[in-house]
């Protein structure tokens, strides 16, 4: 497969890995967490949103649609999905981008083409390209594919995985991989299951097996009030690891920047209550995991 | 230590304050004197012995000002914030100096007494006289109605050309040395042979006399401190008043002996240069770290000078530079530099002459003082060479975070290139520099004139109306046809460019004959003394005596050009949607009752400044032929005219006199500034920006200026000074020659919240990435407004 779905490509991205980076989102995702911040890119197909407060209600839209999958009149959402063939026309005629289009196939040399254009950066600053997503393992055919070209073209490479993949997919993608920023959700199974909708077995098994082939890991911890930041729960990840002889962990805190995505794609969001860590919360958590002799970073 | 405010000491936080609060004034005295000299020597001395004359009666008679607490001294007024008018360029009217009096913004206090003097004593002498009246004379229609239609604007119009900085000679010689040469160049005229040995002859007897001058008005100084010694009670401050008269008894007709009075040398020699003619961009003292640094070690040794006596003499010597505001302007002139800044600009860092990098302890103290001070005077810049240590930029960087504005930030390897390419020597190059905004010039050694800026984008929309300024439907341009009529792309372009090349020919038109009235009536010999080779020569300043001899003009709205024709060639041609016919119509109605196809055009065009070759090939061809109709024209002083791109604020001007444009832009708004792209529009990030901007062949300008505006979270920390760090060494190793950043506040971001399409590439940190104020809800947008306040101290 030549091609891929991208749904953004992040110039001047600093802290998805060192340096000044490009970071290249890929559509898809196996989990489905309730506090994803990036929730358009879990649907592996492009989707159409909608923004309303940029419409002048021009009706361009309406007159390109084909398939009259287009209601400007209705409440939530213009768009009858029965009838919507994802064709991205509309958006194309939007004058305000009110519709845009989310996904854009991409081939391997268009994506790469984009990724070079800021090698000076990388260069002066030692950054690369990142890799993330949604979980760009689900399209790892095409990744594989990134991976080699930019490793062919000496570029530096992270990858931003969730680890919920089978290991053969992982392994062969850990050889293109200079860095991989490796997420750890909970240690519990069941709030695993309850918060993200997969198990984290194979998650933690990868992991354990990653880090016996691979030396350049950084854990990523998003830190959810509520859901995984019990001392309990982090107690665990700490020791867990640590048992795999892993150090470099990064905390993240949980932030409210995606809420207004979830009503451009008409999703609910299920976290609309919850605060964002204080100060003193990061560093009570990032304290405890030091206990643990890792060496912990407090955002990316 | 009590009362210490940001490391000042109370006696520079007093000075500081008096600077700051004075509301700018007219001061007649400069006036009274010029029109006293002008009736007692016209007609009787030749014309540069006139200028001298006068220039001598002004240091002998002028108030000499001592301010309380101060170590260095002397006004260009009578006092701090008081600014002279100049009448023999422009003779200002009643009508002016009620509006200088009353306009909201840049104003200036004038007494009853003052404009009593004007009427009775100054308007009846100079009217019909001034520079600026016979320019306006000498101006054939065509310039005239390029003028007033916005095309183009004119420096020369009410301020004299200076524009130039000083080198290391006056920290070397004092004017009794300069005297010796031009007492030798005198001697050796050739009366047998050389046909101008008259012309040279009284060129020298003035720049004689202006020496002589200077050491006069230093000598006043000198006994000023003393009668103020003889009184003062105080014994600290009587002491200091002693010094003050040593160093006024010596400096600057000898050369100075310590840090002190190299530093006073250099403010007399400043307050010669913008007394003798209202010189734009002031004067400057070029690279002070360098000049400063054998004076500071010598006297550090000898243990006669601390560090903070050192840093105490510098913050001195800026209050002096923030207590001139620049004089007064009027009209057109005013529209384009509507501000109380006189542009002297210190370089600090680049390289040395023998091309070794130049950044020493001074440099790091200026950059404390800069920190510290917090004045919009002088402003200030950082030379960066590859081989300016990372640790040096850092330093830098920690100041311009602090989101005033200053340095800014050069790229001394491009600066010597461009110096170089213009056939400058090697040595001469690395002691050049830039002066003004961005502008490159070989200090002490070039008198490098901008000419005016001009409307790039105005001569698009005068080729779109196939000749004519649509807004005074007077036929300006050149008959390029109709625009229904053009087939294709190349052929706008064509017709852009034929029109282009007619308004350049005006200009440089004018320019010629302006330049021709400054070398015969208005020459500087006072400044001709500091300047290479003037004296050598015996040639003004202002008749090309210089050793380089550079005319610009400036270009302006390369970002709101660029996205016009983009726009055109995209929506019109390539994709054909929109027939030009109905462009021209929605253009000719400003969009009335068509915003869906001004939204079209705002975002459905590729823009300048995202890295994308569709928009920035488009810049290239208009830079190039702005390039090709300017580059190497000559001009009537033996030197060339260049191009640089920079706007100062005549991009709302421009703007001012413009349509609605096929970019988007509403008529009458704003152009783009600088080579930054159209506010709003660059949807990607500084580094594209940067990429796009490095497109341009920066060699080939005398100077641009790039914007970037950031939110203070983006350089939290060491690492947001390496990042910043890193974009600047990227932007410079493709040859970018300027770059400046915003770093905002909260009322900034407040105000992005109101108007966002204004603020459309506002940065800001997020949490663990970063994304455009505009991407951002409400709700977060009032987050992280709350949460800079946090921020702020």
């Amino acid at each position: 497969m030549n091609k891929g779905t991208v749904f953004n490509i992040q110039k001047y991205s600093l802290h998805d890995g060192p340096g000044i980076r490009t970071t290249v989102f890929l559509k898809g995702c196996p989990l489905n967490c309730w506090w994803c911040h990036n929730p358009e890119s879990k649907a592996l197909a492009k989707q159409v949103t909608f923004t309303k407060k940029l419409c002048i209600g021009c009706e361009s839209c309406l007159n390109r649609c084909e398939n009259n999958a287009i209601d400007l009149s209705r409440e939530n959402s213009i768009f009858d999905r029965g009838k919507c063939k994802r064709c991205g026309s509309c958006s194309e005629v939007c004058p305000t981008n009110a519709i845009k289009l989310l996904g854009k196939e991409m081939t391997v040399a268009e994506v790469v083409n984009e990724i070079e254009k800021d090698r000076v950066f990388y260069e002066e600053s030692e950054g690369g390209v990142t890799f993330s997503g949604g979980e760009p393992l689900m399209q790892h055919d095409f990744l594989y594919q990134l991976l080699k070209k930019c490793k062919q073209k000496d570029l530096h490479t992270a990858l931003d995985t969730s680890g919920f993949t089978d290991w053969h997919i992982l392994e062969k993608a850990a050889k293109l991989t200079d860095l991989f920023l490796y997420d750890i959700k909970h240690m519990t199974n069941e709030k695993h299951l309850k918060f993200t909708g997969v198990s984290n077995a194979p998650i933690l098994s990868n992991l354990q097996r990653l880090a016996l082939v691979h030396s350049n890991i950084q854990i990523r911890l998003p830190i959810i009030p509520g859901i995984n930041d019990d001392e309990e729960n982090i107690v665990a990840t700490g020791e867990f690891i640590s048992a795999i002889g892993l150090r470099n962990v990064s905390i993240l805190a949980y932030h409210h920047t995606g809420v207004d995505k979830y009503e451009r794609i008409e999703e609910a969001y299920k976290l609309p209550n919850t605060l964002e860590p204080t100060h003193d919360e990061m560093q009570r958590i990032a304290r405890i995991l030091e206990a643990f002799r890792l060496i912990v970073r407090i955002g990316g | 230590m009590v009362n210490q405010l940001r490391g000042m000491n109370e006696r520079i936080q007093k000075l500081r304050q008096q600077s700051e609060t004075q509301a700018p004034s007219i001061s007649i005295e400069r006036a009274v004197l010029v029109t006293e000299a002008y009736e007692k020597y016209w007609g009787k001395v030749s014309i540069p012995v006139l200028r001298a004359l006068t220039f001598k009666h002004m240091m002998e008679n002028k108030t000499i000002c001592i301010n309380d607490g101060e170590l260095i001294v002397g006004e260009r007024g009578e006092k701090p914030q008081s600014a002279p008018n100049y009448p023999e360029l422009c003779c200002h009217t009643l009508e002016d100096l009620k509006i200088m009096n009353d306009r909201e913004k840049i104003a200036f206090a004038v007494s009853e007494e003052v404009r009593k003097i004007q009427e009775e004593k100054i308007i009846p002498y100079w009217q019909g006289k001034s520079i600026r009246e016979m320019i306006f004379n000498e101006m054939t229609q065509e310039w005239k109605d390029s003028y007033e239609g916005g095309i183009f604007t004119e420096f020369m119009e009410q301020r004299a050309p200076g524009h130039t900085v000083a080198d290391d000679k006056i920290y070397k010689k004092g004017f009794i040395d300069f005297k010796k040469e031009i007492r030798d160049q005198l001697e050796g005229l050739d009366y047998y042979n050389d046909i101008e040995a008259y012309e040279k002859q009284e060129e020298l007897k003035a720049m004689d006399i202006c020496a002589d001058a200077i050491i006069i008005f230093a000598k006043r100084h000198g006994d000023k401190a003393k009668a103020l010694a003889e009184k003062e009670e105080n014994p600290q401050r009587k002491r200091e008043l002693e010094v003050i008269m040593e160093m006024c008894y010596h400096v600057p007709a000898n050369a100075p002996r310590n840090f002190r009075e190299a530093l006073q040398s250099y403010w007399f020699v400043h307050l010669g240069v913008i007394t003798e003619l209202n010189t734009w961009d002031a004067f400057s003292p070029g690279r002070l770290d360098q000049h400063l640094y054998p004076f500071y070690k010598k006297d550090t040794e000898a243990g006669t000078l601390t560090y903070e006596e050192a840093k105490e003499l510098l913050q001195c010597f800026w209050v002096k530079f923030n207590n001139q505001p620049a004089p007064p302007k009027v009209g057109i002139t005013l529209q384009e530099s509507g501000t109380y800044t006189d542009f002297a600009n210190i370089n600090i860092g680049g390289l040395k002459i023998d091309g070794s990098d130049g950044v020493n302890e001074i440099s790091y103290m200026l950059l404390e003082v800069i920190d510290e001070m917090r004045l919009l005077q002088p402003s200030s810049n950082i030379q960066v060479s590859k081989k300016s240590p990372d640790y040096f930029i850092k330093k830098a960087s920690e100041v311009i975070r602090r989101g005033w504005g200053q340095p800014s930030v050069f790229n001394a390897d491009a600066v010597i290139e461009e110096l170089l390419r213009q056939g400058k020597s090697i040595e001469d190059a690395r002691c050049g520099g830039n002066s003004g905004c961005v502008e490159t010039g070989a200090f002490g050694k070039e008198s490098y004139i901008l000419t005016g800026y001009f409307n790039l984008t105005k001569v698009l929309e005068i080729t779109l109306n196939n000749g004519i300024n649509p807004i005074s439907g007077k036929m300006i341009g050149v008959e390029t046809g109709a625009p229904e009529g053009f087939k294709s792309f190349d052929a706008l372009m064509a017709a852009f460019k034929r029109q282009l090349q007619h308004f350049i020919d005006i200009k440089i038109r004018g320019n010629n004959i302006i330049e021709k009235l400054y070398a015969n009536y208005m020459p500087s010999p006072f400044l001709s003394i500091v300047i290479d080779d003037c004296i050598k020569n015996a040639r003004d300043y202002n008749a090309g005596g210089a050793r380089y001899n550079t005319n610009y003009i400036q270009g302006v709205g390369i970002g709101s050009i660029t996205d016009s024709l983009s726009a055109i060639k995209y929506h019109v041609f390539d994709k054909q949607t929109l027939p030009i016919e109905d462009l021209l119509e929605t253009l000719k109605v400003n969009f009335v009752d068509r915003e869906s196809i001004r939204q079209a055009l705002l975002n459905k065009t590729p823009r300048y400044g995202n890295d994308d070759d569709y928009a920035d090939s488009i810049m290239i061809e208009v830079f190039n032929s702005f390039y090709n109709a300017v580059n190497g024209r000559r001009s009537m002083r033996g030197g060339v005219y260049r191009i640089n791109m920079l706007p100062t604020t005549c991009h709302v001007y421009f703007g001012s006199v413009l349509g609605a444009t096929p970019d988007g832009r509403r008529a009458g708004l704003p152009l783009s500034e600088g080579i930054s792209p159209v506010q709003g529009t660059d949807k990607k990030g500084p580094t594209a920006v940067i990429k796009s901007a490095a497109k341009m062949d920066h060699l080939k300008t005398g100077g641009t200026l790039l914007n970037q505006k950031f939110t203070p979270r983006l350089l939290e920390g060491d690492n947001g000074l390496k990042n910043l760090s890193y974009l600047i060494r990227a932007y410079f190793k493709m040859d970018g020659h300027h770059i400046q950043f915003n770093i905002t506040d909260i009322a900034t971001l407040k105000k992005a919240q109101e108007n966002p399409e204004e603020y459309g590439d506002l940065i800001v940190r997020v949490a663990g990435y970063s994304d455009y104020f505009n991407n951002l809800n409400k709700g977060l947008q009032d987050e992280i407004i709350a949460r800079t306040e946090h921020q702020n101290f």
